[in-house]
């Protein structure tokens, strides 16, 4: 393939991908002036979102793709574990808690080659 | 009074303007330094895939959520048809429909334009949703908007210069060190949602969709993850409605999702 044909389609890729993501942000935004902030409707948007988001959450731990998928269920599940103690032990920091589950499984994949 | 949690702040700063500075301060500090960490592996990714640094740049600028922009990424360079990419991208970011649709209905003062609301809402991200639930609600009507914009501009151009010095460091980060900046990532964001589940019906949604999450990948890579936001919230939110029948009414926070 030819370096202007690859330029090409992955501007056409960007652009498609990028309409798509704006296209559900502008609906939710649409959305929101007619729907009352404290309608059930407003409830059940929110359990989704956060259920979705928790479920994007697991599968990336669980079933990651990409790198990821070269290093154990149980280092990723380990570096979690970690990061969310290390973060409540020290006053809810997230970059010492994030930093110390990257780190944890940093050294299992390290130690286990 | 609310619960000291993961980003406090005083109920009011006086104007629009001060509001959107606030905002932008509030954003430079942890959310900021790991969602460049984040970006630098995003950077990475775009390097090894023989894209150029603009076209890594467009992806951020324009299609900004990075789990969307990683699956253009990757299948842009498996062939893939860009119907299949489209189909692809609306199920992976599905969330920021109903996530703009919760937050957009708080920032809304009576004589905010509706163009703001329809500018605010492509730099609305995980991170930004999740600070502006637990902040904005607390903010005068007027201050709201103006202090998430502020705060998620900086977020914005933040992801963009990660995006680009990710790009330069790809050949010089050792393959241990790349696997934890992708990494970060789910981490990162599983931390600000447990520092938040402060509502039942939060804890309720949070635990269902973990635990949906990937069975319903494994039984369907395509529609997992909108069957996993659907059913587990559904569920949550049928299970809060009982618990709040059950329980006293003042227990229940039905405006505060």
């Amino acid at each position: 393939m030819s370096e202007g044909l690859a330029t090409g389609g992955a501007v056409a890729a960007i652009l498609v991908g990028a309409a798509v993501t704006y296209g559900w942000r502008a609906l939710g935004t649409a959305l929101a002036g007619r729907l009352r902030a404290d309608s059930a409707v407003m409830q059940w948007a929110g359990c989704v979102a956060h259920a979705l988001l928790a479920g994007l959450l697991a599968r990336m731990v669980v079933l990651p793709v990409g790198p990821l998928e070269e290093t154990a269920v149980w280092a990723r599940l380990a570096g979690v574990a970690v990061g969310v103690a290390v973060f409540f032990a020290l006053r809810r920091n997230v970059l010492l808690g994030v930093g110390a589950g990257a780190a944890t499984l940093m050294a299992a994949t390290w130690a286990t080659g | 009074m609310r619960e000291v949690t993961l980003q406090d702040g005083p109920d009011g700063y006086g104007t629009r303007g001060a509001a959107l500075r606030a905002g932008a301060r509030a954003a430079v500090g942890a959310p900021a330094v790991v969602l460049a960490a984040s970006y630098l592996g995003f950077g990475a990714l775009v390097r090894s895939a023989d894209w150029s640094l603009p076209l890594g740049l467009m992806s951020t600028a324009l299609g900004f959520a990075l789990p969307g922009q990683i699956v253009v990424v990757e299948m842009a360079a498996a062939g893939a048809s860009l119907a299949l990419i489209a189909a692809a991208v609306a199920l992976t970011n599905f969330r920021l429909m109903p996530m703009t649709l919760v937050l957009m209905g708080r920032l809304r003062a009576p004589d905010t334009p509706r163009w703001w609301l329809y500018a605010l809402a492509h730099v609305i991200a995980v991170t930004s949703w999740l600070v502006a639930l637990q902040r904005a609600p607390r903010l005068p009507l007027a201050e709201r908007l103006p202090f998430v914009a502020g705060f998620s501009v900086v977020i914005w151009a933040v992801t963009l210069t990660a995006t680009a010095v990710g790009f330069w460091l790809h050949e010089q980060v050792p393959p241990l060190v790349s696997l934890a900046l992708v990494f970060l990532t789910p981490l990162y964001f599983l931390l600000m949602m447990v520092a938040d589940l402060r509502q039942r019906a939060r804890v309720y949604a949070m635990v269902a969709g973990t635990l949906a999450g990937p069975p319903l990948h494994l039984l369907t890579p395509e529609w997992g993850l909108v069957l996993t936001g659907v059913l587990a919230g559904t569920l949550a939110f049928g299970l809060d409605r009982r618990a709040a029948r059950r329980a006293a009414p003042t227990d229940a926070d039905p405006g505060d999702v």
